[in-house]
């Protein structure tokens, strides 16, 4: 479980999200590779789910995209095979609760250990549920990230005392897209995980600008950029990876 | 996941509250015009010519289905938790109708959310909703019905959870929500058995009840779960055929799954993918089932049988031409099996079923189903 750590080694990480398959696995592996070279710290690869609760229009529509062109669990784990041919970046995965559940989350987990994966996200498996795929994150050493949001109030503590890797923080209370905006009570949210314990805080949903990433991340570790990346994957489709790398390195420079 | 430890903290301090179950009974009996009938159907049960049937008759309800008992606990629960809005989903408008109804009634900011295909099939509850003073939503995302609805309902009750209660409609998602939409819509069961002893000095030896997420057919096989020679029959939605995909036979074709914050039955596919179901009926319309179902399915305690949308429209048209009442499509689903099943059973066999709700919402798709299109 090393390798989540080592996200935070390089100054303030950041954490691009795009989902697998929009709008081809392969331009997925293309951006996988090129936001690696860009600065990216810990790539968050969505598996596409069709009913994805937590996410705004823009990935949502993203999910439907790469549904859509018949991405699946198994090709999605031979694209991160052939990745590490040659890149090494930590990767999680975030989907949601049934495609693992489906798959059998013994085998899952086992699969993404073998390719390497570090880490799983699951945005519709609260805490309190955790046992469900917990046990198998353990046996395969894969981290299961935790995420708070404002309304967690009194399981920040419980939630920050048993986090693994990093404490993913919703900056906003519901779902992810793009905001002008960014509440104060994220700020109220780390000093509470911190002054539990001392491990990483990266905040996403709502990130879409340098400079929204900078104010955030002088008083947090990272930051999580993802309906932004994936609009620029929209508009350009194929064609997106030049667009994507270059946001990534803006961004990370941002942060630093 | 905060709301609904607050909910699960603030039902079991109300369930029990004297104050909060008079309001509750009050309501239930002078609002909403409970207990409901339990009606002999004695021409059916000759038409059949085998067991001797009840209708329950939760049509009779104020806005026309069983629905209505499970909004006035959840509102009322609402309003006592300081809570001055509420949102809700809808499939065939009746929860929509019921949710906006309570909330006029309560004096509750209130918004439906229902699939964009929902509110072109069922437009009348859609104008119902408006009436009663309801901001109705037309969800566009996914397959534009319950499922999609559910979807858009939890991402708003994320996005303002402070103010607001979600008043889910059935018997599914996270808890307390089964437990909670059981125990509202429970009131059914109990009348049936005391209805019953009273017309037939005994219990009867089947129920029968259309299942969606199966709140209606909780609601009344929940007293009888223990009375083991009391057969509980839910009937799924089977669309055109559950050999064909378009179905919304959970129970028959799914499998187990984790999803809308419940492990459950689900339609889905091999990878996990929720599939997109198919019924006439949009409150059946969707691709899960309530935990507690599957829970009865499991253990062989209830019995789940699929019914096609030929079924459900033939009996919705029998039990209009021979009793005179006009059943919601949804309950017609039950009608159809029960014309099956009661020939199958003896003379001296009671069965009863849940006529969930009213049909006038169908008459115009029904209409259509045959061919004939009338201006609503």
């Amino acid at each position: 479980m090393s390798r989540l750590n080592q996200i935070f080694a390089n100054g303030k990480a950041f954490i691009p999200f795009i989902t697998a398959g929009d709008p081809s696995l392969e331009t997925t592996e293309e951006l996988v590779l090129r936001m690696a070279e860009a600065g990216a710290d810990l790539i968050e690869l969505g598996i596409p789910f069709s009913d994805p609760t937590a996410e705004g229009p823009v990935v949502q529509n993203a999910n439907i995209r790469a549904l859509a062109g018949g991405v699946t669990v198994d090709k999605i784990f031979n694209m991160v095979k052939s990745i590490r041919k040659t890149c090494s970046v930590p990767v999680a995965f975030m989907t949601y609760a049934n495609p693992v559940f489906a798959y059998g989350a013994d085998k899952f987990l086992r699969k993404c250990k073998d390719v390497h994966v570090d880490a799983l996200i699951v945005p519709d498996l609260p805490f309190e549920e955790k046992e469900e795929f917990l046990p198998y994150c353990s046996k395969y050493g894969i981290c299961l990230v935790s995420m708070i949001a404002p309304t967690s109030g009194s399981r920040i503590r419980r939630i920050a005392e048993e986090a693994q890797g990093f404490v993913y923080c919703v900056s906003s209370i519901g779902t992810t897209g793009v905001r002008a905006e960014i509440g104060t009570d994220v700020k109220e949210m780390i000093r509470l995980v911190k002054e539990t314990r001392d491990i990483p805080c990266a905040v996403g949903f709502g990130i879409s600008t340098p400079e929204q990433a900078s104010k955030i991340a002088a008083f947090s570790d990272g930051i999580i950029t993802g309906s932004a990346i994936v609009s620029i994957v929209e508009t350009y489709g194929k064609a997106c990876i030049p667009y994507v790398a270059e946001f990534v390195r803006i961004m990370k420079k941002a942060i630093q | 996941m905060n709301a609904v430890i607050e909910l699960e903290e603030a039902y079991n301090r109300l369930k029990n509250d004297p104050k909060f179950n008079e309001e509750l009974d009050d309501l239930l009996t002078n609002y909403a015009g409970r207990p409901s009938l339990l009606y002999y159907a004695e021409k059916m049960t000759k038409d059949l010519g085998g067991a001797k049937i009840y209708l329950k008759r939760e049509d009779l309800n104020h806005t026309g289905s069983h629905k209505i008992n499970n909004v006035l606990g959840q509102v009322l629960l609402a309003k006592y938790m300081g809570k001055t809005r509420v949102i809700a989903e809808t499939g065939a408008g009746q929860h929509g109708v019921a949710t906006a109804t309570a909330a006029a009634l309560m004096g509750m900011e209130c918004e439906i959310f229902m699939g964009k295909e929902d509110t072109d099939r069922q437009a009348l509850n859609v104008y119902r909703m408006k009436l009663l003073g309801a901001k109705v939503h037309a969800v566009t995302s996914g397959t534009q019905t319950l499922k999609d609805a559910v979807n858009e309902t939890m991402r708003e009750w994320c996005r303002r959870v402070e103010d607001t209660h979600y008043v889910l409609g059935s018997a599914v998602g996270p808890h307390p929500f089964p437990v909670l939409v059981r125990d509202f819509q429970s009131v059914i069961g109990k009348e049936v058995r005391k209805q019953i002893l009273e017309k037939e000095g005994r219990l009867p030896d089947a129920l029968v009840a259309c299942v969606g997420g199966g709140s209606n057919a909780i609601g009344i096989f929940h007293d009888f779960i223990n009375e083991p020679n009391v057969r509980l029959i839910g009937c799924e939605a089977a669309g055109h055929g559950i050999h064909t995909d378009k179905n919304a036979a959970t129970l028959t074709m799914g499998k187990a799954g984790i999803f809308h914050g419940m492990k459950s039955y689900f339609c889905q596919d091999e990878y996990g993918q929720i599939a997109p179901v198919y019924s006439i009926s949009a409150g059946l319309d969707y691709p899960g089932v309530g935990p507690a179902h599957s829970s009865l399915f499991d253990i062989g305690r209830a019995e789940y049988v699929p019914v096609t949308d030929d079924e459900a429209v033939e009996a919705f048209e029998y039990l209009s031409r021979t009793e005179g009442i006009i059943p919601a499509i949804e309950s017609a689903h039950a009608v159809a099996y029960a014309r099956k099943l009661a020939p199958a059973m003896g003379k001296d066999q009671i069965m009863v079923i849940n006529i969930s709700g009213r049909g006038d919402k169908d008459v115009a798709s029904i209409a259509r189903y045959r061919g004939v299109d009338i201006c609503e």
